[in-house]
């Protein structure tokens, strides 16, 4: 029990915005926002990794978190800038488009 | 002196190992010279240890160890030299005759490109011969056999342009695999009956294994022997073995390598000694090879085929000798052998020089003018192995032939036999090519010349060898001592007193001079009086002449039940397993992976939509099979 | 109220919104409402990291992804000048299919993390290590390494998004000379 929550609340919690995310990724086509559905996903990960490093007590999780924080930004400003980089050669962000890698 | 023993081998290594990098930089005289003076280096050393062995006659036997060779659990081989009577005696066989016809090839290979490579190999050759003569176990005595085995077929394939002299060195090498396969089951035999192969420590347990070993290690010994030393029935390479230069068909061919099968079984005599069975089968082989050689040494026309049958006819005595427990007639044997046959050869080798290559006899005839250092030293040679006294050869074989009559008279009937018919051909041989009127061409006529004196020197010196070489083994019923006999007394365990009376002694040899006398006289009135040529078409031979002239077809009887049936087979596994089941995997998996990569090929459509999705059921598989049971 | 504590108030009122928020992002034809939403959401879950006692990172949550990742997105959408005329949908079925297959992918999940609720607790002492004092300590101690090793990652992205967004000049003017 977290402040009377029970665990696995949190771990449902999490699991139904990671799927979102998924749901996300597979049902949109602009790139961008499959981008921000990643994050989404990022997010219930770290949403369930400070539950459980509180659960245990233990600052490790959260320093974990911090950590993925760092990655993602990292993530997102070199992501952004190769779909910058995609848009200004095609014109467009729609991964459906991007078949390139067939041939 | 004994210690240095380690430079007999080494010197022709350094030859093999100077000619073979820098041959080709140096020129032919030099790499020609390098080579004789390598195995003169050796002959030199053999000759200072013989002559310390024989001044200090109170130890015969040295062991010179060299190094720890192998080293594993039970098995330990040590690499070391043995160094007694007899080794020292095939030291100075192989090193001095070696060196003479390393001279003689200097002259006869002059013209050839292959003039380096040709001494690269001959200088092998001899550094293997001497370590299989050297070796104190049987395993470097079996490095030695494969060495020589080898040096063979490279020889044999010399000029290896031509298809049919690689298929020759081919035979003779595969032939010889025969025998070595039996020679390497034997040393194995002795390895585990004895618990060693080193010959010192076997030879003083032999006496501990049961007879049927003890048989049973000969045989395979002689099995190796057989096909080293050209014995029925795998002697069928040795004809075909002159393919190769004449100095190879003299040095391997004739003195050296095939008597490899002879020493051999000098060398393990304890087992035959022990072993009556397996000597009467060493004695009924080598006298059948004899005289089946010497028949179809009758009726040959190429004058290195009809010497090749008489060097396994004469291998075949050899043999016969060693059957009888006569060793060291055997010995006397193969030393004479040696000289006189080295001579027939290389005079043979030069009358092919003269003849521009030609060596059917049919087209050679009246030499005698144009070659009279030749025709000299090759009749001293042809008079020498038809055993007419005082040549070298009357004096070898007919101490064979009366330990043979000592033995059982029926074995020394044909072994008499075999060497009437050797008389005859040896004469036809010498009628044909010396005599009467030239035959060839009037350019080959023109071309006509005697050979340099590289060549003729070797010649005469031989020539002189084979005169005196009796010497070594005077009969004892003359009151004279036979030295070969007293040299080799310690290392034959059997010892094999004459029982003959000198009565009997001095029929045997009337019988065999009388013998030869009367077919040489035969070939005279064929091919002197009658002037009777052998037939110049080969078709038209019938009978039992054309059977002999054929070689009793053994070649194509051997074709008949060992190859084709193994082509048979061979098609058969072709057409079957490699063609059907072998390839049917091989090309079925890689038309399998094609054919799928064609239909999966078009998942990849490119749409990363879609790879999403199939990323997304992959985890849900995984997740379901990992959590939920 | 109601026989629930406040903390279970506001646990169930965050987590409501922050799934609602979530399912807005995805449904949104818009992308800049997308972006918006997805801030709301982020907040939400900043809300659910106090609720956790983990204060820093709530406040590290909010700074970098709703102060400084979603303004990146919010930037390039407008540079883009995208909206909803101009986003590309997905066919019904495709979208139907994703949804079903999220599903399918709940179900397994849930389903595989059934039990957590067995899970022992260690211990619940005090609750202050979501402290920038106590996390500072572990980050500068037990994580120095990784935490070097972070800043050099974000530096190498700074460098990789500018040398991949910066235009090149080179190729332009060759792919023009050649066309």
């Amino acid at each position: 029990m977290l402040n009377g929550i029970p665990i696995n609340f949190y771990i449902m919690l999490s699991a139904v915005i990671f799927i979102i995310g998924v749901i996300g990724v597979m049902a949109r086509r602009n790139a961008i926002i499959i981008f921000m559905c990643i994050e989404l996903m990022l997010n219930a990960v770290n949403l369930l990794l400070v539950a459980f490093s509180t659960l245990h007590n233990d600052p490790s999780g959260q320093v974990f978190v911090f950590f993925i924080m760092a990655v993602a930004a990292a993530e997102v400003a070199v992501g952004l800038a190769i779909l910058s980089m995609v848009y200004r050669n095609f014109k467009s962000i729609d991964i459906d488009l991007l078949s390139r890698l067939k041939n | 002196m004994i210690k240095l023993v380690a430079l007999i081998p080494l010197f022709p290594l350094l030859g093999f190992i100077i000619n073979g990098f820098f041959g080709k930089k140096i020129s032919k005289n030099v790499s020609g010279w390098i080579a004789s003076l390598a195995v003169l280096a050796s002959f030199i050393v053999s000759l200072l240890i013989f002559i310390d062995l024989e001044e200090h006659k109170e130890m015969t036997s040295h062991i010179v160890p060299l190094f720890s060779w192998i080293n594993s659990d039970t098995l330990k081989i040590p690499f070391e030299f043995l160094v007694d009577p007899l080794s020292s005696w095939f030291l100075l066989i192989i090193t001095g005759i070696g060196f003479l016809i390393h001279i003689y090839s200097i002259g006869y290979m002059h013209d050839d490109e292959g003039f380096s490579r040709f001494f690269t190999y001959l200088n092998l050759f001899v550094f293997f011969m001497l370590l299989l003569v050297l070796g104190n176990n049987y395993l470097i005595m079996f490095v030695g056999w494969e060495g020589v085995g080898l040096c063979s077929y490279l020889l044999i394939g010399f000029w290896f342009k031509n298809t049919a002299y690689n298929n020759a060195a081919k035979k003779a090498f595969i032939m010889n695999r025969v025998g070595d396969l039996g020679f390497l089951l034997g040393i194995i035999l002795i390895f585990v009956t004895f618990g060693s192969i080193s010959f010192d420590k076997v030879f003083t347990i032999a006496s501990s294994g049961s007879e049927a070993t003890v048989t049973a290690i000969a045989l395979l010994l002689f099995i190796g022997a057989m096909g080293k030393s050209a014995q029925l029935p795998l002697y069928t390479w040795l004809p075909d073995a002159m393919a190769g230069p004449t100095p190879v068909s003299a040095l391997i061919h004739a003195a050296t390598m095939v008597t490899a099968g002879i020493y051999m079984i000098v060398r393990s005599n304890v087992f035959y000694s022990m072993s009556e069975d397996a000597s009467h089968i060493v004695a009924v082989v080598g006298v059948a090879t004899a005289l089946f050689a010497a028949t179809i040494g009758l009726f040959q026309n190429d004058i290195k085929k009809v010497l090749a049958y008489s060097t396994v006819s004469q291998l075949g005595l050899m043999f016969l000798g060693l059957g009888v427990g006569a060793y060291s007639s055997s010995v006397f044997h193969v030393t004479t052998h040696a000289f006189f046959k080295a001579l027939l050869f290389l005079g043979a080798g030069s009358v092919i020089h003269a003849m521009g290559g030609e060596q059917d006899m049919r087209k050679m005839g009246g030499l005698k003018k144009a070659l009279p250092i030749t025709f000299v030293t090759m009749l001293i040679g042809t008079i020498a192995i038809s055993g007419i006294p005082p040549f070298s050869g009357f004096f070898s074989k007919d101490e064979i032939l009366a330990h043979t009559y000592e033995h059982s008279p029926t074995l020394w009937f044909f072994g008499q036999l075999a060497s009437m018919l050797t008389a005859f051909y040896m004469f036809r041989l010498l009628y044909l090519t010396f005599y009467r009127k030239f035959r060839g061409t009037h350019e080959q006529e023109h071309h006509l010349h005697e050979s340099p004196k590289t060549m003729t020197i070797p010649l005469i010196v031989l020539a002189i060898l084979s005169v005196v070489g009796g010497v070594l083994g005077l009969p004892e019923f003359w009151g004279a001592t036979n030295w070969m006999h007293h040299h080799l007394d310690s290392i034959i365990v059997q010892k094999n007193p004459s029982i003959l009376n000198h009565t009997k002694e001095w029929t045997l040899m009337a019988i065999a001079v009388l013998s030869a006398g009367a077919t040489i006289f035969f070939a005279y009135m064929v091919y002197m009086k009658n002037q009777i040529l052998p037939e110049a078409n080969d078709a038209k031979l019938t009978g039992i002449k054309k059977l002999i002239y054929n070689k009793y077809y053994v070649d194509e009887l051997y074709d008949f039940i060992i190859r084709k049936p193994l082509d048979g087979i061979s098609v058969v596994f072709y057409k079957f397993m490699d063609l059907q089941v072998v390839d049917g995997i091989v090309n079925g998996v890689g038309s399998a992976v094609t054919g799928i990569s064609f239909v999966v090929r078009k998942a990849q459509t490119g749409h990363i939509g879609l790879y999403i999705f199939g990323m997304v059921v992959g985890i849900i598989t995984i997740l379901f099979f990992t959590f939920i049971k | 109220m109601l026989g629930y504590t406040i903390t279970q108030w506001l646990f169930g009122i965050l987590s409501f919104l922050a799934i609602m928020f979530a399912l807005m992002v995805v449904f949104t034809r818009n992308p800049v409402n997308s972006v918006l939403y997805l801030v709301l959401t982020f907040f939400c879950i900043a809300g659910h990291y106090l609720l956790l006692n983990a204060q820093f990172l709530a406040i590290v949550h909010i700074v970098v992804y709703a102060g400084a990742i979603m303004v990146l997105f919010l930037f390039i959408i407008m540079l883009m000048n995208l909206d909803a005329d101009t986003e590309p949908q997905k066919h019904i079925g495709t979208r139907f299919i994703a949804g079903i297959v999220g599903g399918v992918l709940l179900f397994v999940m849930v389903g595989a993390l059934r039990g957590a609720e067995q899970i022992q607790l260690v211990q619940t002492g005090s609750s202050q290590i979501g402290l920038v004092k106590n996390l500072g300590k572990v980050l500068f101690s037990e994580f120095l390494f990784p935490f070097e090793i972070a800043s050099i990652l974000l530096l190498a992205a700074l460098v990789g998004a500018i040398m991949i967004g910066k235009r090149d000049t080179n190729i332009n003017s060759k792919e023009t000379t050649n066309s």
